[in-house]
């Protein structure tokens, strides 16, 4: 039983990483790492929502109706975002304003529906909750790494620090949206190099889109017409 | 007049949706392989953007803000955009086969693109007048067509190109992303100059 909670709780920060493995919740990821403190602040506001989003879902899975189940979770979720966002309005105020627009977009963060889809509504409360943790934890800590590398060479600073030699020569680019894009694509190249996992073949697999189950295809690519995973 | 011309310009080429503000990544990313189907969703994006405008500002302006109930915007804005992207999968179904055949596919993935939501709720924060937001809407998407199918053309360069085994697949996409949204870089600036306020 430890084991397997121990395990759900793992494969989200490594395995199944939201954003370096599964590719996940993009636009955050790219638009949130330029700073350290704005990642973990959006890390920790994407964590909260999926953790109670989570735990509701599964705890009201065999009560919503299958065929109005996305509608619901979204619904849900878009419920928990607003909870935050005033949170967040109220006691980091800063922080609010360094995210703006992205705080609200949480709603259509596919980490959060996916996992809803994928995980909460097939498995009870604590497991649910232990994978929204896992998941959260994995997306914190993937931003953080974007971040780190963002910021210290591209501001020459740590979370608001300067570094000695670094503030003097930043490569201002990387904190750009160019650099986000260039960061982004040698992170998964350096997990598809370094890691145990085989680089996928597809650039997004089904596993994560929330219309899976209603589009009926294994591949996005069959027929020679694509259909794009939800952002 | 040049004040739409600004915003205009300016969501399209300075504040590009996917290539600056990073909104509307997935379908960027996953639907910009062949020129058609990006054609297709970007068609699509534009489409429901405008419509998504026109909905929601009313709501905002006439029904939320003068009842105090701002802090709804999120859930109301997206039930709104899903609500309105079903129904106009079904008229465009019942009445307009022809363009439901070429849009149709791409409809109901944009429920949740993130670029739609996020011009939505921009347009109030920025504190247009409904002119100004539609013509931003128009702007965003003709922005996201404009990325979505220059980018499809280096995706069509890269396909035949020899690459990596790690970077192959997305880490070789990401890095093209990053140059393209190098070169729309190039516009920032552009737009004071031509039109000084």
């Amino acid at each position: 039983m430890m084991n397997k909670t121990a395990q759900n709780f793992v494969k989200g920060i490594i395995k199944e990483n939201p954003v370096l493995v599964l590719v996940l919740g993009t636009c955050p990821t790219l638009a949130t790492s330029t700073s350290v403190i704005n990642a973990l602040g959006m890390g920790a506001a994407a964590t909260v929502v999926l953790l109670c989003s989570n735990i509701v879902i599964s705890a009201l899975r065999k009560v919503i109706p299958d065929k109005v189940r996305i509608p619901c979770y979204i619904v849900l979720i878009a419920g928990f975002v607003t909870m935050v966002q005033m949170l967040v309005k109220a006691f980091a105020p800063e922080l609010d304003k360094a995210l703006g627009i992205y705080l609200p977009l949480i709603v259509v963060n596919c980490i959060i529906l996916g996992r809803a889809e994928m995980f909460a509504n097939k498995n009870n409360v604590f497991d649910s909750a232990i994978d929204a943790l896992g998941m959260g934890v994995g997306f914190t800590l993937a931003l953080f790494c974007m971040a780190t590398i963002r910021e210290v060479f591209g501001n020459g600073t740590f979370a608001g620090i300067p570094i000695p030699i670094l503030a003097d020569n930043h490569i201002s680019i990387l904190t750009m949206a160019p650099g986000g894009f260039f960061v982004f694509g040698l992170l998964i190249a350096a997990v598809n190099k370094f890691g145990k996992y085989k680089p996928k073949k597809k650039d997004f697999g089904c596993e994560g889109c929330p219309q899976a189950d209603s589009c009926g295809k294994t591949s996005c690519e069959k027929d020679g017409k694509e259909a794009a995973v939800n952002d | 007049m040049t004040k739409f011309i600004v915003i205009l310009l300016s969501a399209v080429f300075i504040n590009n949706y996917v290539l600056s503000r990073f909104l509307g990544i997935c379908p960027f990313l996953g639907v910009s392989k062949k020129l058609d189907s990006a054609t297709g969703m970007s068609l699509a994006v534009i489409f429901v953007m405008l419509m998504a405008t026109a909905a929601t500002y009313p709501i905002q302006k006439f029904l939320l803000d003068p009842n105090g109930l701002g802090y709804l915007q999120t859930i109301v804005f997206i039930l709104v955009i899903a609500a309105l992207v079903q129904l106009v999968e079904i008229v465009l179904k019942r009445y307009v086969p022809s363009l439901h055949k070429s849009l149709g596919v791409y409809l109901p993935l944009i429920t949740t693109n993130c670029a739609v939501l996020g011009v939505t709720i921009l347009n109030i924060d920025e504190g247009y007048n409904f002119a100004e937001a539609m013509v931003n809407s128009l702007g965003s998407g003709l922005g996201f067509f404009l990325a979505m199918v220059m980018f499809s053309g280096v995706r069509s360069t890269i396909e035949g190109s020899d690459i990596p085994e790690s970077f192959k697949g997305l880490p070789v996409t990401l890095t093209a992303a990053a140059i393209t949204s190098l070169s729309f870089l190039g516009f920032s600036g552009v737009i004071e100059n031509l039109f000084p306020m």
